[in-house]
């Protein structure tokens, strides 16, 4: 009775990922309204964001020029014409019942996310279009049990939001796991991270994320009906949703079903979708070009100015890290996602006469560096500290001192804090401080006696097998030495006397 | 000594409050008191801003005590209601709006506001500015002064009747497809509609966005330079309003026409309007030539689709400039039992039926099957009437033509939208080449359902920016022929 596993088709699946990027503009996108978030409801607002009578919208040049850059980031085709279009149609947080979007020409157009998984595999999904546009304001629904708008008694509406420039990135088709579609998502937020494009929060909603998700036969090429995800607030959530969604769908399949397109909302805590709305009450949004603003013209000059600006990409330092300097995937990635630190590791290991070994510059700066930055708060240089990081030789010349044996990685911890604040560091302060490391065997032999003879006990322990005791040994010693000792040489002397070999 | 201020022009107004002969209080004390005498009758205002106005008049007394010189100093100005006016009601003539204040001022008005004009009151106008005679308001009736049981022409027609029954010295409309020009005709007064950009539309309610501009209804060409150089110019909270550098107009009006090419559309002289009107308009290319200009003949041959196409493209943008209308935020509500009825009765109850139609016609006009037919191919065609004028203006400097298709009608006699929309076959074109374009008073004709001579407007048009051209010419005109003084208004003044 086997059944020849050839009949069983096999089901993969086909995500294309929707995501809505806030930029961070000083202010709104067709008004001089601050773009920050939060605030008291209703208090960063004017006739223009509130779409009263006679307003009209002026386009923020910046919102324009941050989309332009990350469509070069992915490679986009950045078109020399493009325009606003008014999207129609009615709800209550939108204050003109119509949103100014973008509909046939985009800012950007094509481009490809490079992208790596956890495990350093490698992988690519085609950009369809990035486009621009306003943002809504929010809705709170009050008097139902879970702040739904079903069975809610009224609804109050925060008009902050409206009006915040909202960059709308579409994928083509060619994620195949929820995997794929979160290290697709991670590539989005590193590279607008890096460019200052948007803070990229999914829990303030600064990205929002919709999923489309279907699954066909292996090997074909045809694509199933799918359905909408929405309401995902986590990369976590995009991963569960996605995950649910794909096992729905293939017991529906897998019994004989058919799926139904819909969009279905992901629900947090029942971690579990369930169906919004079907198709069939799809809008007309009934697109025309936004005569409140005149068509945009870009100058060639202008593109090639902002392409000329930008940095590697995040994907390419990665690919460098790993494939050139041979650096772990997961450390890579830490510096990778530390833009500042990478930034520095990037100028100190290529600009450098005398550059440090990159692994251990890596180590350090993951180290010590972040740890600092962490307990600062920071995540640049600290204001009005300059030298580590604006002439980076002196920090290079600090992970020289650190790497070439002058200064114990004790030391350096301990000296961190001074080259962090500007003071440049060099082989003459360190001896002339007394900081440089000791190798003088001699001297550190008389720390070593002192440490065995104030601890008979352990040496006894020692000579009875119990290895591990000889860490403690050495950390007395190197507290002795205040840390200048060298520890191979503390560890050497030690079992030497000891005679444990 | 009350009428004689009154019937003063902007400029003569101005001048005697710069001079101290006259203060703008005095000027306000006349013009409140003939208002509240004439416009019971004339219908022209849906509200008076009385407070405002000696608030202002003290503020401009003041400046020009102080040794400032004011161009519009005193000058009393009467805001179509479809501009915003901080802390005044603002309506569009509808019910939609309810008891909505402005909480800012347009940029047009502030300007005017800012050269000393004196805020007087808001007008009427046919709702939303959709429509030619002013009957489409939903707040009132409005009369011409030359005859009160006609029209005064729209959307702007309570400017033109408030100006044109001296109840306000400059009038501020605005004008999609004719609706400074033909009320501007219909009641013997000057319209000018600027090229499209030159004035903000900042604070202008919008009807159809590509189309509408403010313009001033006055007296006199000079006026309407003098209000015109008041308030255009670019402005930063319009994103199409243009950076082009704007010339003084009133400094640069003309006596003769010299040098000047006029041109006369073959097309339309192939209608007739009638024999009468035909000859008031056969007169006036006369004059024109008579003053100096060279008449010759240029062919607008896609001008005929004019209306057509413009009543495809305001009904589209209109049906989503009033989509805001919805009872959330301001105005009015109905209440129903979910959002979607709660809009459907808002609208249904607060618009009126032109409104409506507009709007059911534009949303099918942008309807996805329906577009590329409908707002696709009308955006097409206005491209073809713009290269049309364009064309013609390598033959000559202004075109002339009639202002509106017949004289001011009696109220209630077009009852059906189509002849409603016929009045405005002349000026849609040049609306929607975005021209600057003006209408003065070039004579009288009796019409077929009346005894009496009723006003007939002459309408010049210049290419883009030709606004020095356009009112130097005009006023050579006016000054020549001085047809607006051949009768007085039988309502409001001297009853």
């Amino acid at each position: 009775m086997a059944i020849a596993s050839d009949k069983i088709l096999k089901y993969e699946p086909v995500i294309g990922l929707e995501c809505h990027v806030e930029l961070k503009t000083v202010s709104k996108m067709f008004c001089g309204c601050k773009n920050e978030f939060g605030g008291e409801p209703n208090t960063r607002v004017c006739p223009v964001c509130l779409g009263l009578p006679g307003a009209l919208p002026v386009p923020n040049k910046k919102a324009i020029e941050l989309t332009i850059k990350a469509g070069l980031a992915f490679g986009c085709d950045i078109p020399q014409f493009s325009k606003f279009d008014r999207k129609n149609y009615f709800y209550p947080d939108m204050p003109k019942d119509y949103q100014i979007s973008q509909y046939d020409m985009p800012l950007c157009k094509g481009g490809n996310v490079l992208f790596w998984l956890e495990n350093d595999e490698r992988r690519h999904c085609r950009l369809n279009r990035i486009h621009l546009e306003e943002d809504t304001g929010k809705s709170t629904h009050a008097g139902s049990a879970d702040g739904r708008l079903s069975g809610s008694s009224y609804s109050l509406v925060d008009f902050n939001r409206a009006g915040v420039p909202l960059m709308e990135c579409v994928s083509e088709p060619d994620l195949r796991s929820a995997e794929e579609a979160v290290g697709y998502l991670e590539a989005l937020k590193r590279t607008f991270v890096q460019l200052g494009i948007s803070d990229v929060k999914m829990e303030e909603g600064s990205l929002r994320c919709d999923a489309n998700v279907s699954l066909r036969p292996v090997g074909s090429t045809e694509l199933g009906t799918k359905t909408e995800i929405k309401n995902m607030n986590s990369f976590r959530s995009v991963r569960l949703a996605i995950e649910k969604e794909i096992e729905r769908q293939r017991g529906i399949l897998e019994s004989g079903g058919r799926v139904i397109q819909e969009t279905r909302g992901w629900d947090e805590s029942a971690g579990d979708t369930h169906s919004q709305r079907s198709k069939e009450e799809a809008h007309d949004y009934r697109y025309f070009p936004d005569p409140d603003l005149s068509p945009l013209e870009f100058s060639p000059g202008w593109i090639d100015g902002i392409k000329k600006s930008l940095p590697a990409t995040p994907y390419s330092k990665y690919a460098h890290y790993v494939d050139d300097l041979k650096m772990p995937s997961r450390r890579a990635a830490q510096l990778v996602d530390a833009p500042y630190l990478s930034d520095l590791f990037d100028i100190v290991t290529t600009r450098h006469d005398n550059p440090p070994q990159p692994i251990s510059f890596m180590n350090f700066l993951l180290g010590d560096v972040a740890q600092k930055m962490n307990e600062l708060g920071l995540s640049g240089p600290p204001e009005g500290v300059s030298s580590l990081w604006s002439v980076p030789a002196s920090g290079a010349a600090f992970v020289n001192l650190l790497d070439n044996g002058t200064i114990t990685s004790k030391a350096a911890k301990d000296l961190f804090p001074r080259v962090w604040s500007g003071e440049v560091l060099t082989v003459d302060v360190i001896e002339a401080e007394g900081l440089g490391q000791v190798s003088n065997r001699d001297e550190i032999k008389r720390f070593v006696d002192d440490v065995i003879a104030n601890n008979a006990d352990t040496v006894a322990e020692i000579r009875k097998g119990k290895d591990r005791a000889l860490q403690f040994l050495l950390g007395q010693v190197m507290k002795a030495s205040r840390g200048k000792a060298n520890p191979a040489m503390v560890s050497e002397l030690l079992r030497e006397a000891i005679g444990s070999g | 000594m009350a009428d004689s201020l009154i019937e003063m022009t902007a400029a003569e107004l101005a001048r005697k409050v710069n001079a101290r002969e006259h203060s703008a209080r005095e000027i306000i004390d006349a013009t409140f008191e003939h208002v509240r005498r004439a416009d019971g009758e004339i219908g022209a205002f849906l509200m008076l801003t009385e407070e405002l106005a000696r608030e202002h008049a003290e503020r401009v007394d003041a400046r020009v005590k102080a040794g400032e010189r004011l161009p519009l100093a005193g000058v009393p100005v009467a805001v179509k209601d479809n501009m915003c006016l901080r802390g005044t009601r603002t309506t569009c003539g509808s019910k939609i709006l309810g008891d909505w204040s402005a909480p800012y001022t347009a940029t047009a008005v502030q300007r005017i506001l800012d050269a000393g004009a004196i805020p007087i009151g808001k007008t009427n106008l046919d709702e939303f500015a959709m429509g030619s005679s002013c009957e489409n308001s939903a707040l009132g009736v409005t009369r011409n002064p030359y005859d009160a049981q006609r029209v005064p022409g729209g959307s702007s027609g309570g400017s033109a009747a408030a100006v044109a029954g001296y109840e306000s010295t400059i009038g501020l409309g605005s004008d999609t497809g004719g609706s400074i020009r033909e009320p501007a005709a219909f009641c013997n007064i000057v319209g000018f509609k600027p090229t499209y950009g030159r004035v903000s539309r900042y604070g202008l309610i919008a009807f159809a966005s590509s189309l509408d501009q403010i313009g001033p209804l006055t007296r006199t060409v000079e006026d309407a330079a003098l209000a015109y150089d008041a308030f255009a110019g670019h402005d930063p909270m319009d994103a199409t309003s243009v950076d082009v550098p704007h010339e003084n107009t009133a400094s640069s009006l003309r006596e003769d026409l010299k040098g000047l090419r006029v041109g006369i559309v073959k097309e339309y002289q192939a209608k007739s309007l009638g024999s009468a009107i035909d000859s008031v308009y056969a007169q006036a290319y006369a004059d024109l030539e008579r003053l100096g200009a060279e008449i010759v003949e240029i062919g607008l041959p896609t001008a005929d689709y004019g209306i057509a196409t413009y009543y495809l493209i305001a009904p589209a943008e209109c049906s989503s400039n009033l989509a805001r209308f919805d009872g959330v935020r301001y105005g009015l509500r109905v209440e129903g039992n979910d959002m979607t009825e709660t809009y459907d009765r808002t609208r249904a109850a607060g618009f009126g039926p032109e409104v409506k139609r507009r709007i059911l016609i534009g949303t099918h006009a942008l309807s996805s099957g329906y577009y590329d037919a409908y707002y696709l191919k009308a955006q097409k065609a206005r491209t073809k009437i713009a290269a049309d004028f364009e064309n013609a203006f390598g033959a000559c400097d202004v075109i002339a033509s009639p202002a509106a298709a017949a004289p001011a009608f009696r109220l209630g006699a077009k009852s059906d939208p189509i002849s409603m929309y016929l009045m405005d076959y002349y000026t849609i074109p040049v609306s929607l080449a975005g021209l600057p374009s003006v209408s003065v008073p070039c004579g009288w004709a009796r019409p077929d359902d009346g005894d009496a001579e009723m006003p007939l407007g002459l309408q010049l048009t210049a290419p883009l920016f030709g606004e020095t051209l356009l009112l130097g010419a005009a006023h050579a005109y006016e000054r020549a022929t001085l047809h607006a003084k051949k009768h007085s208004p039988r309502i409001g003044v001297r009853a």
